[in-house]
């Protein structure tokens, strides 16, 4: 089905709060899951009759069991701080995306059904009945939340959308009207073990591709295992990262950054995919499901550690929520975090000395970087707090030479979304990823205008694939947007058959007094 | 005793059973419910005294909110830091003797009334005439603030234009408390300021002034940034891990 036209908005040189323009996004709907899918998930196939009664009922299960649903629904007192904050509502105007009032299109029902003045006067305090209409609208606009929690930065509650909007897709699903992306996609992992249902054939056909590449440009034997038993680490990463560009060369950046550290490292077959979809849906029984398959993928494989790749949902899961849905981790290597993401990995390598690295080689970029949201405000690097900001930054300041910020409000805690971000990344959306990548594109162009910046790293898969898409609608180049370790790859200068690399990645003890470091 | 002292002396007595009984419903709701995941909004503090000091500035310069809208914030906290200092003024009618730092409060209390009333009438403004703000309002939204600029004016024109009889008043509450009741002086501001405070605190655990227990239970805010060092794990998301192979 061929997308409606739309008009791309105009990059301004300032950026200005638009003015509301009612219901102009309300057409834009993702396709349901077909039965099917549903069905595999444990979810109704279709809108069951009872649906109101189901939702309702739902609606206060899950107020029971998240505190953050019940202390969110109770506390907004609509001071506006959020309103102006949503990528979606800056690149659509659409009131119904201002934080608030997305929130609002739970909270009205919530007031309806769950509170007093609510079932007393309910035109009074802004309650509603559930109706098909309401029903149509959460379709509508909880699929043009991204969950990237800029809002829940500027509340003065900590109030966070995207818990609502989680809410909101479970009770969806829960009377049988889910999203055929998400849902398709956590289907394929519980099955296959990735995104995009690779099997382990495909994989290894892959690798095995990659490393005859990588010889060929280098002159070097680095080597990209996969189910190898005993490696010391266990990488895991968007399925992405094996055939997309930017991100490909991504994952050739972290195989040369185990080379030449000498860290014996391996892939899995059975986790073969770092995001989590689950979150997106706000299950917590489907997250937990596939964090399972890491640990158990971890378990098998005798691993001493597990490092994440680039991605921005995937480390929020990974880092804030993996000990709780498949801890505890207590067989791994206690001296390392569990997870570890790829850039603490590089990070820690850079400053004991161990990579070689010569930035000259990105000379003909000028790169800045585009803080991945749920990196941002959804998980940390390193031991302080703010680490998921500075450790990027120093890898990129330490390969490239000429590295530039974007302007503060759009970076770090104040980073825009891409607008692809929380299961929104698929075609039928893509007026809604084009505008919703609006105030990314100005930033963006504010420092491509006044400092010549020629790349945008990035180090999620969503935003890279997004950024890929969506730049051509705003005159960029696909390929401005970069993977991060695709830098660091450009950089490091591996020495051609040294001798210590003879017996490279070859699992077992010989690296392990190098690692211990 | 008159009929207007008997149904004010029943009002307060019910509707403060109503505010406290409520309220402390609602925050034991709010306890009750877990927290199943770790969704600090980070970069978040590390160690439980960071979060104090997170809370405490969120509580009291509300940090987040200056970050958004310099605005609102600025209304909001004229309006806020006015309502505290007002309050603690109104401590002196509830306490005999009357405590040392009340006294000293007391001309800063008094004239706290016009920061609060400038705060909630800017609040209002924005409410009427940003289109946002407007859009996302609903009727009581803009009646919580006619209510509370309504106390406000209530109560500053018997403080500064027509005084009531204010020994009669602290007689009073005193005999509310000590359930031996006084006369209640029949001054209509008085009358109106008494009934819209009786209003509020009935209308409190009800209503989105639920924000003001509900902060300190937001986990975006109050939780430690620490979830590769310490397993979290919530009760029934445990009984899932039973249920099913670890």
């Amino acid at each position: 089905m061929a997308a409606a036209e739309f008009e791309t908005p105009k990059i301004r040189e300032y950026p200005i709060i638009p003015h509301l323009q009612e219901g102009v996004m309300a057409h834009s709907k993702p396709f349901v899951a077909k039965p099917d899918f549903q069905e595999k998930l444990g979810y109704p196939g279709e809108l069951v009759d009872n649906w109101k009664e189901v939702a309702i009922e739902k609606m206060g299960e899950l107020t029971g069991k998240y505190r953050s649903l019940q202390v969110f629904l109770d506390s907004c007192v609509k001071c506006g701080a959020c309103t102006d904050k949503c990528h979606y509502y800056l690149g659509t105007t659409d009131p119904k995306n201002m934080p608030v009032a997305r929130q609002d299109l739970f909270r009205k029902v919530y007031r309806r059904y769950y509170t007093l003045p609510g079932k007393l006067f309910p035109k009074l305090v802004g309650a509603e009945d559930l109706t098909e209409e309401v029903l149509d609208d959460w379709y509508s606009y909880f699929h043009q939340c991204s969950q990237c929690r800029r809002c829940s930065v500027y509340c003065p509650y900590g109030i966070d959308t995207a818990e609502i909007s989680m809410a909101a897709r479970e009770i969806m699903d829960a009377v049988g009207k889910g999203q055929k992306y998400c849902n398709e996609i956590i289907g394929k992992v519980h099955v296959i073990g990735n995104n995009l249902g690779l099997p382990e054939p495909a994989l290894a056909d892959t690798l095995e591709g990659l490393e005859e590449d990588v010889e060929e440009e280098t002159g070097v034997q680095v080597r990209f295992p996969l189910d190898v038993k005993g490696a010391d680490v266990l990488v895991v990463t968007p399925s992405a990262d094996f055939f997309a560009e930017p991100h490909i060369d991504g994952l050739i950046g972290y195989a040369k950054v185990f080379h030449q550290a000498g860290i014996s490292w391996t892939l899995s077959s059975y986790a073969s995919e770092a995001a989590n979809f689950g979150m997106f849906i706000g299950s917590y029984e489907n997250m937990r499901k596939l964090a399972l398959r890491i640990r158990e993928a971890a378990l098998d494989l005798g691993v001493k550690r597990i490092v994440f790749g680039e991605c921005g949902h995937a480390w929020r899961v990974a880092y804030s929520f993996l000990n709780t849905l498949a801890g505890p981790f207590d067989f791994l290597d206690p001296s390392y975090p569990v997870p570890q993401h790829i850039c603490e990995v590089t990070h820690g390598l850079i400053q004991e000395g161990r990579l070689t690295l010569d930035p000259s080689k990105n000379d003909d970029m000028v790169i800045t970087y585009h803080d991945s949201c749920n990196v941002a405000r959804a998980s940390r690097m390193g031991d302080r707090p703010g680490g998921q900001f500075e450790i990027p930054r120093e890898i990129l300041r330490t390969v490239c030479n000429h590295y530039v910020d974007m302007p503060s409000y759009s970076i770090k805690e104040g980073t825009y979304c891409c607008g692809g971000g929380g299961g929104l990344l698929t075609d039928d959306l893509i007026e809604l990823r084009v505008k919703g990548a609006l105030p990314r594109m100005e930033a963006l162009k504010n420092v491509v205008d006044d400092y010549g910046v020629t790349h945008m790293a990035a180090m999620c898969a969503i935003c890279k694939s997004q950024f890929s898409k969506v730049f051509p609608y705003y005159d960029f180049e696909m390929d401005q947007i970069v993977s991060l370790h695709q830098l660091v790859s450009n950089a490091i200068v591996l020495q051609p058959e040294g001798k210590e690399e003879s017996d490279e990645n070859s699992p077992g003890e010989g690296q392990e007094q190098a690692e211990a470091a | 005793m008159s009929v207007v002292t008997i149904v004010f002396a029943v009002l307060f007595y019910v509707a403060t059973a109503i505010l406290l009984v409520f309220t402390a419903h609602k925050i034991w709701q709010y306890a009750k419910a877990p927290a199943p995941l770790k969704i600090p909004t980070t970069p978040a503090p590390t160690t439980r005294s960071g979060v104090v000091f997170r809370m405490i500035k969120e509580l009291t310069i509300f940090e987040s909110l200056f970050k958004s809208n310099k605005w609102t914030w600025l209304f909001g906290w004229m309006f806020h830091f006015g309502l505290l200092l007002v309050l603690l003024r109104h401590l002196r009618y509830f306490t005999d003797p009357v405590w040392g730092w009340v006294v000293f409060l007391q001309p800063f209390g008094k004239y706290a009334a016009f920061m609060m009333l400038a705060g909630l009438a800017g609040l209002w403004a924005r409410r009427l005439f940003v289109d946002r703000v407007r859009y996302i309002s609903a009727p009581s939204d803009h009646l919580m603030l006619l209510l509370l600029i309504a106390i406000g004016v209530t109560g500053a024109l018997m403080t500064f234009v027509e005084h009531t009889d204010i020994v009669a008043l602290k007689a009073f509450f005193l005999g509310l408390f000590a359930f031996n009741w006084s006369p209640l002086p029949h001054d209509l501001i008085l009358i109106v300021h008494l009934s819209l405070v009786i209003l509020l605190m009935i209308i409190f655990p009800f209503s989105k002034l639920l924000h003001a227990p509900g902060v300190f239970f937001s986990p975006t805010r109050n939780q430690v940034d620490n979830p590769r060092e310490r397993r979290h794990v919530a009760d029934w998301a445990s009984r899932l891990e039973s249920s099913n192979t670890g």
